[in-house]
């Protein structure tokens, strides 16, 4: 009889601590909430259809570090886009996905992608929600199907489990996935730079940091536009035509001449860690960016027309700027267990 | 009709009785034939001219007198519309079907909430209207894994047919159609309009079936499309995709509307 009262208790015990050993959940309601911070503008992308949840969050993270989204199960989002690195490829100019095989573009950075209403270099996907579809399928990438993703996600109970506290079923289609994906993806916000403390009234710039955020809105605040640093637009900003590649950029998307060399301008938040720089990561360091647009722009049909002069900076200009450009780096964004790899 | 009758006797009774009591609408089955829905099936055969189209070895031969043969063969038919003999329109909600000559299946739509009534003509889009293509992930026909939407530029194809011509000078003689493009000069949206030749009649239990037959021929005929060694692989958005979806927006026609 005690064996017996001592087991129930046990097993009270147990019910009460652990209600589901397998998958816990490490991530709360409250650490996912979707957000527009001060004195930013509304967000393209909304969860009005696709309703943001812990659960859903869990799944898409999951998702984004698992290599099972590749054809030979090797590569996964998180292989190409780290976290330490806001998202980009840490030194690598371009990325190698299956097979070793390299793709002709510098790997973005991921954040704040709820404002984009366009994805990629050449701004050719138009929905969060597709746009892992290009990576996974891409031959050079990860090289799988849907068809593919969807058949191995469904025969793994992990996944079931997964699905289920996500979406209510253990049914898998893509929509699900994409929509998971989604919800990690859209909410990995940076915003919490030494920059927005100065704007919020908690910090100071220091007197270099100040001259150089001064340059900034002079000469650079056109395209990189506050408070996301990037206007979204499409532009020639003088690079000289990388033959390796020849990459027309939007014209590869609109098939107009005028749009021949043309990348989206790229947000400068965290910029300090996600080298290297540009569409195709030809430069290692901030200061090779800047000596671009002082010394090197090269004059060509499509040339943003700003730019026809080049940037003048000093050298004194150039270490103001970067002074300036690192209090953009987001160290609680790089270091946050939520967007983290917890796949192990 | 004898039931129709006894339940409207019935709800008569109920009402004068007991006027205060407010019927909900749900347990009792729509009195007002206007008010009844049935369905409307389309038979869609795939054709090249007068041949029916078999996917494979089989050989057609163009309106430029080349030799083809054709091993996928998929297009989108949407927003499908009816008028009806009165003039009005019922408009299907989610109105979204892939034609797959690979799928048997799918050459069989079944058009669903057809107000009762007799109808006089059909309209529908080839493709996914423009705001489906922007709107992310879908389910369905609408699918992405369907082999029907681009990566890399977001967008449905609208229509795709691959195969091979000697005439072509690709890899295989390969022949290759990707025909999309939602929006701009290029767009490959096509509305299509058809007539029947008698009306289709459809209540609540009488189903009609209407049969068009979509000739893959048309793709490939002038004034639009030159021949296989010019035009063999298209898969961009350009004035040559385009003006292959004009080419085939005149390939349907109504075979027969079956009461």
């Amino acid at each position: 009889m005690k064996q017996i009262l001592h087991i129930l208790f046990i097993s009270v015990f147990f019910f009460s601590c652990s209600v589901d050993p397998e998958i816990k959940p490490i991530i709360g309601e409250d650490d996912v909430k979707e957000i527009v911070p001060p004195g930013w503008p509304a967000p393209v992308y909304t969860y009005s259809a696709n309703i943001l949840t812990a659960d859903g969050f869990t799944l898409g993270r999951t998702l984004f570090y698992d290599p099972i989204l590749s054809a030979d199960n090797t590569i996964s989002c998180g292989s190409c886009h780290q976290q330490f690195a806001a998202f980009a490829h840490s030194g690598h100019d371009v990325s190698h996905g299956i097979n070793g095989l390299l793709g002709n573009r510098n790997t973005p950075v991921l954040q704040n992608l709820n404002w984009n209403p366009t994805f990629m270099h050449d701004g050719g996907i138009l929905n969060i929600e597709v746009m892992p579809l290009a990576p996974i399928t891409n031959p050079v990438e990860m090289d799988e199907t849907m068809t593919n993703v969807v058949a191995k996600l469904s025969s793994s109970g992990k996944y079931k489990q997964l699905f289920t506290k996500a979406f209510g079923s253990d049914l898998v289609n893509s929509q699900r996935i994409f929509r998971a994906i989604a919800q990690f993806m859209g909410t990995m916000y940076s915003y919490n730079s030494k920059y927005d403390l100065v704007k919020s009234g908690k910090e100071n710039f220091t007197t270099q940091e100040q001259s150089g955020y001064n340059l900034f809105v002079q000469k650079c605040a056109s395209c990189h536009t506050e408070p996301l640093f990037t206007d979204y637009q499409f532009r020639n900003n003088g690079l000289s035509i990388n033959v390796v590649y020849n990459d027309s950029g939007r014209a590869h998307i609109t098939g107009a001449p005028i749009d021949r060399y043309k990348f989206k301008t790229p947000s400068l938040r965290n910029i300090e860690k996600s080298e290297p720089y540009m569409h195709d990561g030809r430069f290692t360091s901030l200061d090779q960016c800047l000596e671009h647009y002082n010394s090197g722009i090269v004059v060509s049909p499509t040339l943003e027309t700003q730019l026809l002069s080049g940037i003048p900076l000093t050298p004194q200009n150039k270490v103001d700027l970067i002074s300036f450009l690192k209090t953009l780096t987001d160290t609680k964004y790089l270091t946050d267990s939520r967007f983290s790899d917890n796949n192990f | 009709m004898k039931n129709s009758i006894i339940l409207f006797l019935a709800s008569i009774v109920l009402l004068s009785c007991k006027k205060d009591v407010i019927i909900p609408p749900e347990p009792f089955p729509e009195l007002n034939s206007i008010d009844t829905t049935g369905f409307l099936e389309i038979h869609v055969d795939n054709m090249v001219g007068n041949l029916p189209l078999i996917l494979g070895s089989t050989n057609y031969v163009s309106s430029a007198n080349d030799t083809f043969n054709v091993n996928i063969y998929k297009y989108y038919l949407s927003n499908v519309q009816l008028v009806s003999s009165n003039g009005l329109t019922y408009t299907e909600v989610e109105s979204y079907y892939l034609i797959d000559q690979s799928n048997p299946n799918s050459l069989h739509l079944m058009v669903k909430k057809v107000p009762a009534g007799s109808y006089s003509s059909i309209r529908f889009l080839i493709g996914v209207d423009a705001p489906r293509n922007t709107a992310g992930a879908q389910t369905g026909a609408l699918d992405p894994m369907n082999d029907m939407f681009w990566g890399w530029n977001t967008g449905y194809i609208m229509a795709k047919m691959e195969g091979h011509s000697p005439q072509s000078s690709e890899q295989t003689n390969k022949i290759v159609y990707h025909i999309g493009g939602f929006e701009g000069k290029d767009n490959a949206l096509r509305t299509v309009n058809l007539v029947f030749p008698n009306s289709a009649n459809c209540t609540q239990n009488h189903t009609p079936i209407l049969s068009i037959k979509a000739d893959l021929g048309a793709w490939f005929a002038s004034p639009n499309f030159d021949n296989f060694n010019n035009s063999n692989v298209i898969t961009g958005i350009t004035s040559e995709s385009s003006a292959i979806a004009d080419n085939y927006a005149n390939m349907f026609t109504v075979t027969s509307v079956v009461n």
